[in-house]
């Protein structure tokens, strides 16, 4: 009796993914998630076609965008990780050369409205051309990554594919990187679905009282529904020996010193270590440095010294609630999306 | 015999200046060319990339690898007083001096006589922030501005100067001196376009016309700018990476160049 129902809950299960395979395989171009707000990215200048994507989702797992082609964009930003360097503090880049910064995910880079943990990249069309040519990630100049695809026996077919011409041409090689990039939407998770009144999905009581903590205590700057405010702020952390300054690098004004874009909230529980240098490697440790270890660095952000009181005042129920909500926000399907995968 | 001769010739002469002090006919409604010479020198030196020894103000021998700018935005005033200005799509130019046909700014500007030329010497902050298929050409980040272009923080660098000097205590003797920095995008930072306007009246106003090719020769002199208003050394200060790190050196820059002469 069992053996029978497995076997038609198999048969109803196979021929759902089938269906959804069908969907999947129409090119539904960027869709905004209904509980999104509009993104920033500049889509009147680069329209999402199946064909521009594909070329994108092709060029990000490239490694002949690095100077000895071994290196692709994927080899950093790893789609089971939610495209981060998983158990990476820092990544390893050409000649395993180390980094500075941890990787961040390439996750709703359509409402980023800059780039890097500085901040120091404008418009998500160039910023490719930063890991391509630093030197301890790909260390390759981008005349040489062009001429490599111009020779190669596929590119100039799929550029001909998505921009109508077999040129090899910098406009169509970057916009059709940021068409992958911003492609990768991440909004399926239960958080989501509880937005979005999906199936009635419903927080448990721990995870509603999570939210509403996180909402008080983290939400002005982890702000909904990107979990991000796409500012620049010092949470408190002491500077390493490699003592990064964080967006003062990009502006050079004082007040900016120590600061870092804040990171969105979103899969968590996939993009360990945390921080711009990946020092945290728990949760709990990210939430015991709110608690009780963020240092008076210069520019400390208001935030966290309010009332004489440095960080976040927790008890271990909260924190145990904020832990439950902060799980509502790991989207496991954006870390199974085939589209997004090396074909 | 020799007498005739020499009285031809003053005969000729006086035609010749006569026409020369006569305002020609120009018509502004028709465009011109009006070529802009950016002859790199290192004080009374021609420049010579990677063999020419030269000394700063603070005394330090060094020579130069590379040598890159760009210059922009040209703007011409008539000595009747009306200012023309290059349209945006041909107001780009990026000198180098391993490339001799990048040192002419190729220009087309109506017929007239004037009397200053204005440009930037970097690229403006509305093309810092353009959408990369309008960035061609010069401005192509990939390509031709690939070495003119900081990827980590968005911007066009104006000015690279790259060599070797014995006090340079970096790696190799090198230093690199790069400036750029177009005011910031969203937060207010360091602005190192520098506006350069030349009078031309006194080494020879341009006499634009059609059917000739009018030059305007300008020097640009690098010792300047290590030594104009901040001395710059080598020994101190060997890199220059960042907008604030450029201010004296754009502050120098300002005042690189000058006006030689004009073929008319």
């Amino acid at each position: 009796m069992k053996r029978t129902y497995l076997i038609v809950s198999l048969f109803f299960l196979t021929g759902f993914l089938a269906c959804k395979k069908e969907v999947m395989e129409t090119f539904a171009g960027f869709q905004r998630p209904t509980n999104f707000p509009e993104p920033a990215y500049h889509f009147a200048t680069n329209k999402i076609t199946k064909e521009g994507f594909e070329l994108g989702r092709k060029l990000f797992y490239e490694v002949q965008l690095s100077a000895n082609n071994t290196i692709s964009c994927g080899s950093c930003h790893i789609q089971t990780a939610a495209f981060t360097h998983h158990g990476h503090a820092l990544s390893h880049g050409i000649f395993d050369r180390m980094g500075t910064r941890n990787a961040p995910p390439i996750m709703n880079l359509a409402w980023n409205t800059s780039f890097m943990w500085d901040g120091g990249i404008v418009d998500l069309d160039l910023q490719s051309i930063a890991p391509i040519t630093n030197h301890v990630e790909m260390d390759e100049t981008m005349p040489n990554v062009l001429n490599k695809l111009r020779n190669s026996t596929v590119y100039p077919a799929l550029f001909k594919k998505a921009w109508g011409s077999e040129e090899i041409t910098s406009t169509g090689f970057l916009k059709a990187l940021s068409q992958f990039m911003v492609m990768c939407v991440s909004s399926n998770s239960k958080y989501d679905s509880v937005m979005g009144n999906e199936n009635g999905k419903v927080f448990t009581a721990e995870e509603q009282e999570g939210r509403v903590l996180v909402q008080q205590k983290c939400g002005a700057c982890h702000t909904e529904p990107l979990f991000t405010d796409n500012r620049f702020r010092n949470n408190g952390l002491v500077p390493s020996s490699t003592n990064d300054e964080g967006r003062y690098l990009i502006t050079q004004l004082d007040n900016d010193r120590y600061k870092f874009r804040v990171p969105s909230l979103r899969n968590l529980a996939y993009t360990a270590p945390y921080m711009h240098d990946g020092r945290l490697l728990t949760l709990d440790a990210v939430l015991d440095h709110y608690t009780s270890q963020v240092q008076a660095t210069p520019n400390l952000d208001p935030l966290l010294q309010q009332g004489g009181i440095m960080g976040v005042q927790l008890t271990a129920s909260e924190r145990t609630k904020i832990k439950a909500f902060l799980n509502t926000l790991n989207d496991k399907s954006f870390l199974l999306d085939r589209r997004f995968a090396e074909q | 015999m020799k007498k005739i001769l020499i009285a031809v010739s003053a005969i000729a002469l006086f035609v010749t200046s006569c026409k020369k002090d006569d305002t020609p006919e120009y018509n502004p409604n028709v465009k011109a060319d009006l070529s802009v010479e950016f002859d790199n020198i290192a004080g009374s030196s021609d420049l010579q990339l990677n063999t020419g020894t030269y000394t700063n103000t603070a005394g330090e021998s060094f020579k130069v690898t590379k040598l890159k700018y760009f210059v922009s935005n040209f703007k011409l005033t008539n000595v009747d007083g009306t200012v023309y200005t290059v349209p945006q799509a041909q107001s780009y130019f990026l000198v180098d001096e391993s490339n001799s046909a990048s040192h002419e700014a190729l220009l087309s500007v109506p017929e007239g006589e004037y009397k200053t030329i204005t440009f930037t010497l970097g690229v403006d902050s509305l093309r810092n922030t353009m959408d990369v298929s309008q960035r061609t050409g010069v401005l192509d980040v990939t390509g031709a501005a690939a070495d003119m272009y900081w990827s980590w923080n968005s911007g066009y660098i104006f000015f690279k100067m790259d060599g070797t000097s014995p006090s340079s205590t970096a790696g190799g003797n090198v230093f690199q001196y790069h400036a750029g920095g177009f005011g910031g995008y969203s937060t207010p930072t360091v602005n190192n376009l520098k506006t350069i306007t030349l009078d031309l009246t006194t080494r020879g106003t341009p006499k634009v016309k059609s059917g000739k090719d009018t030059n305007i020769h300008l020097m640009v002199d690098v010792l300047k700018v290590l030594g104009g208003t901040a001395t710059m050394s080598f020994a101190t200060t060997a890199m220059i990476h960042s907008p604030t790190g450029g201010v004296p050196l754009a502050n120098n820059y300002a005042s690189m160049i000058s006006h030689d002469h004009t073929e008319n």
